[in-house]
């Protein structure tokens, strides 16, 4: 592949049981590329993360993610909340989710640190009352 | 072990993937919560959990997770296994509660890989 690939998701915000279907539409067209494993599994979880995340505190979003030779570029927007402070939400444990995510199994401040984890890059630009865009590389 | 011999030992019953039954497996986590699941379970390819919606299912195929073992006689419905059809996802339910599976495939020399 020479020229950069990009895929568009639309983020339903009212379906929790949805949440998900981009990432795994998104781990298939991977797979498809012949992608190694390793690489295809980063993805997958940092996207499933934030698209949680979407799900959970921004009422959805978009989802773009461009493949290259080099890099998978992840940028996920919405037009929720904000982060009030980022630093705060990138602690382990830190989390504003509802009793009722928690009973979903999420909800244990973790998405955002695994986020980290699992990319190469990651910057969150965000405002509060405007939204939040998050962009992710993983090099390949 | 593989995931019929789980089956076995756990007195469970195939939900989905029985073809995959002579997969060996290694390492499990347990776990409730997903959140955990997806923050240590990466180097795991079976999950046994009390929690029964479809991320959980969406969960195991982002780690390539080979098996869920849902505990305590919990019954994902249709709509659950249809999201691990084509994902290499065997899934299992047995009545056990989650102690007592999990303490009965540590006895079969599983580990946890976290
Ligand atoms: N897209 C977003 N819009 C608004 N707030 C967000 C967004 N993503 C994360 N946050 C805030 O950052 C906090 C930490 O996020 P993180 O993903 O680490 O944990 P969590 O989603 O609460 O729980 P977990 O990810 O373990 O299920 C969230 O509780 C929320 O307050
Ligand atoms: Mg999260």
């Amino acid at each position: 592949m020479s020229q950069a690939l990009t895929f568009r998701y639309e983020i339903d915000g009212d379906d929790f049981t949805r949440a998900g279907e981009a990432s795994s539409s998104m781990k298939n067209k991977l797979k498809q590329l012949g992608l190694d494993s390793d690489v295809i599994r980063k993805v997958a979880i940092a996207m499933y993360e934030g698209e949680i995340n979407m799900v959970i505190h921004a009422d959805g979003g978009k989802i773009t993610v461009t493949v290259s030779d080099t890099e998978i570029t992840m940028v996920l927007s919405d037009t929720g909340p904000g982060i009030p402070d980022v630093e705060k939400a990138m602690q382990e444990g830190y989390s504003t989710a509802r009793a009722e995510v928690r009973s979903l199994g999420f909800g244990a401040g973790m998405g955002l640190p695994n986020m980290k984890k699992y990319t190469d890059e990651m910057q969150i630009d965000t405002t509060v009352g405007r939204g939040t865009t998050i962009t992710m590389k993983v090099y390949i | 072990m593989t995931i019929r011999e789980m089956q076995e030992v756990l007195d469970a019953r195939f939900l989905y993937g029985e073809e995959m039954a002579d997969l060996d497996v290694e390492f499990v986590f347990s776990a409730d919560m997903m959140s955990d699941v997806l923050a240590y379970g990466s180097r795991c390819s079976v999950l046994i959990t009390g929690l029964c919606n479809p991320q959980v299912v969406r969960t195991a195929e982002m780690l390539d997770i080979v098996c869920i073992i849902f505990v305590r006689g919990k019954m994902p419905d249709e709509n659950m296994l249809a999201l691990a059809v084509g994902k290499g996802i065997a899934i299992l339910a047995t009545e056990h509660y989650m102690f007592t599976a999990c303490g009965i495939l540590y006895e079969h020399g599983l580990r946890g890989g976290a």
